[in-house]
C-alpha cells in the first residue's frame, strides 16, 4: 500500500476524528444518554455517533425559539433512515413500519427518500430502542445509513428487466453487507445484544476511525440513471450481455455537496475508472473505500469526500492504487447510455409476466391527507399484496411483482386512496425536494413544504407559454449539502436563507451535467419571475424537442459546467 | 476594703465598672458603705427589669387567669386570626397567649382553664399538619378529663368544600366529650372570615372579660419571633400593594393538555419582602363577559346602585371588583332560591350529593343561566359572598429576582354551556390583564414551609404540576446562598415534551451541581401511569438514607390525592427501609413533622 506522505493532508485532525477514535467502535456513551430522562437530546459526541447507527438528532425548528422562551428545551427527537439496499421491502415489513410510524412518530408519516429507503421523522428518545427492536424483528436495520461510512447502497428500480435487476439488486445487498461496520455496537445499544470485548473488535475495511466523510454507493442499470450516479462516491454501472449481467463499469468520485461561500467546495461528476468483471466487485468496492479511508482529508471535513481526494491526488493515482489494492486491472469501459432519470409511472409488465405499478408520491411523504389517504392506501395494498414494494431514488413507490389476477384489485385500492391520480402533471413528477424544515438541522430554507406551491406556479407558467406538455427537471434543496440533488437538475434551487435560494441553471435531463449558478441569494418570488421570462424565451426560441437545460446553454444564458473543479465558480 | 471586692463576686460588672466601683468604695467608711448598699438597692427597683424576669412573673399569672389561643393552620390564616384576637382581648384587659399547635405539648391541655381553638380544615376534612398531633391526642385514650376547661372554637374553612370546617367540629366535639364547657358557640367561618369573626367577638368578648378578671399589669407580647422572619410589610390582605404584571407566559408546550403560566410581577418601590415558601395573595377583577351574562340572566340593571357593607356602588362595579362569581357555594343557591322561589332549586338543595357535584362544575353564571329569574339588584348582591384573593406559592427568591415575584399558575379555561369559562385569578393573570397593568397583591407568610436554617441540610422536594413553584424559589435561594446541602427534586406532569416546567432551569442546576438529583414522572408518556410517589418508592433506599442524614422533606401541590399518596409512600419507605412497624413509622414521620422536617404546602 502506498501511504506516501504527499498523498495525505497534514495538520490538526478535525474534531470528529477524535470523537470517532474515542468512541470504542461507535459506542461512545450512547447507552448512558438513553437513560438520561432530563433531556430528549444527546451530548455532543453522541449526537454525532448516533448517525453511524442511522439516526439524526433533530428538533421541530418551527417552535425552537418559542420553546426556549418557555424554558423548555428544543423538541428533540430523532430521524431514522433505514438500511434497505436497492429499496426493496416486503408487504409484511411495510405493515410493521406503517404501524410504528402511526404509533410512535410525531408526524405519523413514512418518508421515502432519495437514498431509496424510508425515514421515520420525530421519534422521541424513550422510543428509540423500541424502534430498532421493532425493525429488527422485521428484518430491517439502520446500520451505517449516515455518518462517515458507506451508506445505504442504491440500485436502479427496474422491475421490467427482472433478471438483470435481480442480479444487480443482489450485488447492491452484497456490497452493502461487505462494507458495513463490523462493530457489535448497534446490537449492544439498541437490541440489548451481548457485550463483546471491544479490544478484540476489528474494522478491516472502514478502519478504527472509520472514513473521513460520508460515502455513497450505487448499482445502476442503464439506460436508467434514477440513482443519479454523479451524486455518489462509487457507482457500479451494470453491463449486461444477452440479458445477463457480466460486470460493471466503475465510476468514482461523484458528489454534490458544497459549502456556501467556500470555493474549495463544489459538486463533481464521477470519473470513469473502467470495466471490471463481476467477481472483482467486492474487492474493488473495498479498495476504493480503503483508498479513500487512507488518503481522504481528515483535517478539513469540507474537503474530505472522495471527489476532493481525486482532485488532489489525481484520478490516475487513485485508480492505480485501487488496482493495486484490489489486485485487478480496469478494462476499458463498456458502452452504455443514460437516457432518463425519472420513474416510469403506472403499470409496466416485466419479462417474467409480472406487473409493476409505480405510483407518484409527492416529496416521498406517505401520510394520510384529508382527501388522499396515501398511508392507509399503502397499508391496504400491503395486506393483500403477494410481491414486494420498491422505493425509488426519486422518492416514489413501486408495487412490484403483481400477478395478473390481482392487478385490478390493487389498482382499485390505489385509485381509492389517491395513489393514482390522473391529474398529476409531468412537471410535478419531474420535481424533487429534500426534507428540510422543520426537522432537518442543516436546512437554511424551505424545500419539501415549498415544492408543491412552486410546482403549481411552474405548471401555470408552462401552460401560459403553451408548454404544458413539457417538463423541466426541477429540484429544491434546503442547504448546499444537496440531499435534494439540485446540482443535477435543469433548474436547481439551493437554500440560502428564509425564502432565499441560489438559482442554478443548465443541468440536463439525464443527470450528466452540473448546473451553474445563475443568480445568488434571491427571493423565491424573484426566481419565479426569472423563470417566467426564461420559459417564455425557451418556448419561442427552442429547437425541436430541445430541453430547457440544453436551451439555456445554447442560448448563452448560462455557461455549461464541463470540469467543475475548474469552471463551476468561473 | 479594696481587696475585699472580689472579682468573682462582681463578675457581672465589666473591668471599667469594677474599677470605678472599687475606687468609690475605697473612699467610704463602714456606715457609708451600709447606706450606699441600701441606696443602690433602691436604685435597682426604679430600673426596668430584664425581660426574662417579666416573663417568669407572667407565666405565674397566666396559670390563674389566662386565655390560651391555640392555632393550627396550613396557610397561616389561623395564626393571623389568633394574633389579632389576642391583641383585641388584651386591649380589654384580658391576659392571653398564642401558641401554635405544632409547638404545644398535648398533655399541657389539662393545665388550661380558658382555651380558644382557631383551626382550619384542609383537603377532605383533614386537620392541618400543625394540628394533627393534638387532634389525634384528644380523640385517644390518653386524653385527660377536662371538667374545668372553658373553651371556644373558631373554624376556618370554605363552604365550597364538602367537609366545611370539619376539624373545628372535631375539636368542639372532642373537648365537649372530655367534659369541657363552651363559653361561646362555635364559629364556622367561610373564606371571608374577618367579618364573621368581628361579629362573633362583639358578643364573646364581654363574656371573656367577665370570666377572666382583668389583670392590672402591662402586657409584653409573647409572640416568639421566627428565626428567618422578614420585616412586617405595610401591605396586607386589607391593604394590598398595586403591583404591575411584567410577564405572563404559557410555559407548557403547544400540544400540552395543560395551560400553565409563568407570571412575573414587579414589586418595585413597595419594599415588600418575602421568603421562599411564602405565598402571594392576588386580587383580581372578574370577567366582563360573565358579569354581562349574570346581569342578563337575572334581568338586573348593571348601573343600579347597591350597597356593600357601608359602601354604595353600582351593581356592575360590585360584580367586577367585589363579589365572588367564579366559585359557587351552597349559600348562594339557598339565597337565590329564597329570592326566586324556584322549585327546581329547592329540589337540588334537597339532594346534598347532587348539589355538591353541581356546585363543583358550575360557576355563578351557570347557575343563574340555568335558573334565570328576575331578582332585585341588592338581593343578588346579598346572595353573593365577598371576593377573596387567591393564594399562590411564590416561585422565586428575592436573592435572585430582587423586587420581582414569580408565580406558576394553572390557567383554568374551559368551554361549558356554550361559552368560555375562566378561573377567577388564573384567568385574570393569564389573559384578562395586560402586561404592565396593575395587580393588587400582598405576601402571605408561611412559616410552615421553610428551607432548613442550616444550608448543609439535604432536602427532598416533591412538587408535581404547579407544586414545582416553591422549589424554584428554594433552588434560587440556595443557589444565591451558596448552600452546600444536597437537593433532590421529584417532579411529575402528563408529558415530558410538553409539561416539563422550567426544564432548562433544572438542566442548568443539574449541570452546576446545585441540584443533586431529579426524578421525573410523566404520567402519560407510557401505557401505565407513573407518578411521583412511584418514583419515591423506586428510590426507597436512597430516600430513607437521605432522611437518616437529616433531610427535610417537602411536598407541594394537590392535596386530595398526590399529597396523600406521597405520604403513604413515605410511610412505607420508612417502614420497610427502617425495619419499623407501621406505628413506629408513623412516629418517625410525626417526629419529622415536629422537627419541621416534613412540611407541606398543599391545596
Amino acid at each position: 500500500m502506498s501511504n506516501d506522505k504527499s498523498l495525505i493532508v497534514e495538520g490538526n485532525l478535525a474534531d470528529n476524528e477524535r470523537m470517532k477514535g474515542a468512541s470504542k467502535h461507535l459506542r461512545g456513551t450512547i447507552a448512558e444518554d438513553l437513560k438520561d430522562d432530563v433531556t430528549g437530546g444527546f451530548t455532543p459526541d453522541n449526537f454525532q455517533l448516533i448517525r453511524f447507527h442511522g439516526m439524526y438528532q433533530q428538533d421541530d425548528r418551527d417552535i425552537r425559539a418559542e420553546r426556549l422562551k418557555q424554558k423548555l428545551e428544543p423538541l428533540h427527537n430523532v430521524m431514522l433512515r433505514a438500511r434497505l439496499p436497492g429499496g426493496i421491502i416486503t408487504p409484511e415489513q411495510w405493515l410493521v413500519i406503517d404501524k410504528f410510524a402511526a404509533d410512535y412518530t410525531m408526524y405519523g408519516s413514512i418518508r421515502l427518500t432519495t437514498r431509496q429507503t424510508f425515514q421515520f421523522h420525530g421519534v422521541l428518545k424513550p422510543n428509540m430502542k423500541l424502534m430498532h427492536q421493532t425493525l429488527n424483528k422485521a428484518g430491517i436495520d439502520s446500520i451505517a445509513t449516515a455518518g462517515d461510512v458507506n451508506r445505504n447502497v442504491l440500485c436502479t428500480s427496474n422491475p421490467v428487466e427482472s433478471e438483470v435487476h435481480q442480479e444487480a439488486y443482489e450485488w447492491a445487498t452484497k456490497i452493502s453487507e461487505h462494507l458495513l461496520p463490523k462493530t457489535n455496537a448497534y446490537a449492544e445499544i439498541w437490541l440489548d445484544g451481548e457485550k463483546v470485548d471491544t479490544t478484540q473488535e476489528k474494522e478491516p475495511i472502514l478502519g478504527d476511525n472509520y472514513l473521513p466523510r460520508k460515502f455513497k454507493t450505487t448499482v445502476v442499470i442503464p439506460p436508467q440513471n434514477d440513482v443519479d450516479v454523479h451524486a455518489n462516491d462509487l457507482n457500479f454501472v451494470a453491463i449486461a450481455e444477452n440479458g445477463k449481467l457480466v460486470g460493471f463499469n466503475v465510476l468514482v468520485g461523484g458528489g454534490l455537496a458544497m459549502t456556501h461561500g467556500d470555493e474549495s467546495t463544489f459538486p463533481r461528476k464521477a470519473s470513469d475508472f473502467g470495466f471490471i468483471p463481476l467477481d472483482s466487485t467486492l474487492d474493488v468496492a473495498a479498495a476504493v473505500v480503503s483508498t479513500q479511508r487512507d488518503w481522504g482529508n481528515r483535517v478539513n471535513r469540507k474537503n474530505a469526500k472522495t471527489k476532493y481526494t481525486l482532485e488532489r491526488v489525481g484520478v490516475d493515482t487513485f485508480k492505480a492504487e485501487v488496482e493495486k489494492r484490489a489486485g485487478i486491472t480496469f478494462e476499458a469501459s463498456r458502452d452504455y447510455e443514460f437516457t432518463s432519470r425519472g420513474d416510469r409511472f403506472g403499470w409496466v409488465e416485466g419479462v417474467d409476466g409480472k406487473h409493476h405499478l409505480t405510483v407518484f408520491i409527492e416529496n416521498g411523504r406517505i401520510l394520510d391527507y384529508p382527501n388522499k389517504t396515501l398511508k392507509a392506501g399503502c397499508a391496504e395494498i400491503a395486506k393483500i399484496h403477494q410481491g414486494d414494494f420498491r422505493m425509488t431514488a426519486n422518492q416514489n413507490l413501486i408495487i412490484a411483482g403483481v400477478d395478473t389476477q390481482q392487478k385490478e384489485e390493487i389498482e382499485a385500492l390505489a385509485v381509492k386512496h389517491g395513489l393514482i391520480e390522473a391529474s398529476t402533471s409531468k412537471q410535478r413528477k419531474d420535481s424533487m425536494a429534500c426534507v428540510s424544515l422543520p426537522t432537518c438541522p442543516l436546512a437554511m430554507a424551505e424545500a419539501e413544504r415549498y415544492l408543491p406551491k412552486a410546482v403549481d406556479e411552474l405548471e401555470a407558467m408552462l401552460a401560459k407559454h403553451g408548454m404544458q406538455d413539457e417538463s423541466i427537471i426541477y429540484r429544491v434543496t434546503g442547504c448546499p449539502n444537496g440531499c435534494g440533488r439540485a446540482m443535477l437538475a435543469e433548474i436547481g434551487l439551493v437554500g440560502k436563507g428564509p425564502n432565499k435560494y441560489n438559482l442554478h441553471l443548465g443541468g440536463n435531463r439525464e443527470g450528466t451535467r452540473i448546473p451553474k449558478m445563475y443568480k445568488e441569494n434571491i427571493l423565491d418570488t424573484e426566481i419565479m419571475s426569472i423563470l417566467d421570462e426564461l420559459i417564455g424565451k425557451w418556448a419561442r426560441e427552442r429547437l425541436a424537442g430541445e430541453a430547457f437545460g440544453d436551451f439555456v446553454i445554447r442560448a448563452d444564458i448560462i455557461a455549461p459546467v464541463v470540469d467543475s473543479a475548474r469552471d463551476f465558480y468561473a | 476594703m479594696t481587696s475585699n471586692i472580689s472579682k468573682n463576686a462582681f463578675a457581672m460588672l465589666n473591668e471599667q465598672q469594677l474599677t470605678q466601683l472599687s475606687s468609690a468604695a475605697s473612699a467610704l467608711n463602714k456606715e457609708q458603705l451600709i447606706w450606699a448598699s441600701g441606696y443602690l438597692a433602691g436604685l435597682a427597683g426604679a430600673v426596668a427589669l430584664p425581660a426574662s424576669a417579666t416573663e417568669t412573673e407572667q407565666t405565674q399569672a397566666v396559670a390563674t387567669a389566662t386565655l390560651t389561643i391555640l392555632y393550627g393552620s396550613q396557610t397561616g390564616n389561623a395564626k393571623g386570626v389568633a394574633n389579632k384576637y389576642k391583641a383585641q382581648v388584651e386591649s380589654k384587659g384580658v391576659q392571653a397567649k398564642v401558641v401554635s399547635m405544632a409547638d404545644y405539648k398535648p398533655r399541657s391541655i389539662k393545665n388550661e382553664t380558658h382555651l380558644l381553638v382557631v383551626v382550619s380544615t384542609h383537603g377532605e376534612g383533614d386537620a392541618p399538619d400543625d394540628a394533627v398531633e393534638l387532634h389525634e391526642f384528644l380523640a385517644s385514650k390518653k386524653a385527660p378529663k377536662l371538667p374545668h376547661l372553658k373553651y371556644a372554637v373558631i373554624g376556618l374553612g370554605d363552604t365550597s368544600y364538602e367537609f366545611f370546617c370539619q376539624t373545628a367540629k372535631d375539636f368542639e366535639q372532642r373537648l365537649s366529650t372530655l367534659g369541657a364547657t363552651a363559653f361561646a358557640e362555635r364559629l364556622d367561618c367561610d373564606v371571608d372570615y374577618e367579618t364573621a369573626i368581628s361579629a362573633w367577638s362583639e358578643k364573646v368578648d364581654s363574656v371573656l372579660v367577665d370570666l377572666l378578671k382583668p389583670v392590672q399589669t402591662t402586657q409584653v407580647s409573647s409572640t416568639t419571633p421566627v428565626a428567618n422572619a422578614v420585616a412586617e410589610s405595610i401591605y396586607t390582605k386589607q391593604n394590598p400593594f398595586g403591583a404591575s404584571l411584567s410577564e405572563s407566559l404559557k410555559i407548557t408546550g403547544r400540544d400540552s393538555i395543560k395551560d400553565i403560566r409563568h407570571i412575573e410581577i414587579s414589586l418595585e418601590d413597595s419594599g415588600i419582602q418575602y421568603l421562599p415558601g411564602d405565598a402571594l395573595g392576588v386580587y383580581f377583577l372578574n370577567d366582563e363577559n360573565m358579569i354581562e351574562r349574570i346581569v342578563n340572566a337575572t334581568n338586573t340593571d348593571a348601573n343600579a346602585q347597591v350597597t356593600l357593607g357601608e359602601e354604595s356602588l353600582t351593581l356592575a362595579q360590585a360584580l367586577k371588583e367585589r363579589l365572588e362569581i367564579t366559585l359557587s357555594y351552597p349559600g348562594f343557591i339557598k339565597a337565590y332560591q329564597a329570592a326566586t322561589q324556584q322549585q327546581a332549586l329547592a329540589d337540588l338543595m334537597a339532594d346534598k350529593a347532587a348539589l355538591r357535584n353541581y356546585l363543583n362544575e358550575s360557576q355563578i353564571v351557570d347557575i343563574v343561566e340555568a335558573f334565570p329569574a328576575k331578582v332585585d339588584e341588592q338581593t343578588l348582591v346579598d346572595a353573593l359572598r365577598v371576593i377573596t384573593p387567591r393564594l399562590y406559592s411564590i416561585a422565586s427568591s428575592q436573592a435572585e429576582v430582587e423586587d420581582e415575584v414569580h408565580l406558576t399558575v394553572a390557567h383554568v379555561e374551559y368551554e361549558a354551556n356554550g361559552f368560555t369559562h375562566q378561573g377567577g385569578a388564573s384567568g385574570y393573570l393569564s389573559t384578562r390583564v395586560e402586561e404592565g397593568a396593575e395587580v393588587k397583591v400582598y405576601v402571605e407568610n408561611n412559616d410552615n414551609f421553610r428551607l432548613p436554617a442550616d444550608d448543609s441540610t439535604p432536602i427532598i422536594m416533591v412538587g408535581p404540576g404547579t407544586g414545582i413553584a416553591p422549589f424554584r424559589a428554594f433552588m434560587q435561594e440556595r443557589d444565591a446562598r451558596g448552600a452546600t446541602g444536597n437537593n433532590w427534586l421529584l417532579f411529575g406532569n402528563p408529558s415530558f415534551t410538553q409539561d416539563f416546567l422550567y426544564q432548562t432551569e433544572w438542566q442548568g442546576y443539574l449541570k452546576t451541581g446545585l441540584l443533586t438529583k431529579i426524578s421525573l414522572a410523566f404520567s402519560r408518556d407510557q401505557a401505565e401511569k407513573i407518578y411521583v410517589q412511584d418514583r419515591l418508592r423506586e428510590n426507597a433506599k436512597e430516600v430513607f438514607d437521605w432522611l437518616e442524614a437529616g433531610a427535610h422533606f417537602y411536598v407541594c401541590g394537590d392535596a386530595t390525592r398526590m399529597a396523600k399518596d406521597v405520604e403513604s409512600a413515605l410511610l412505607d419507605i420508612i417502614q420497610t427501609q427502617g425495619n419499623k412497624s407501621e406505628a413506629d413509622a408513623k412516629v418517625y414521620l410525626t417526629d419529622m413533622r415536629k422537627a419541621k422536617r416534613y412540611q407541606k404546602d398543599v391545596y
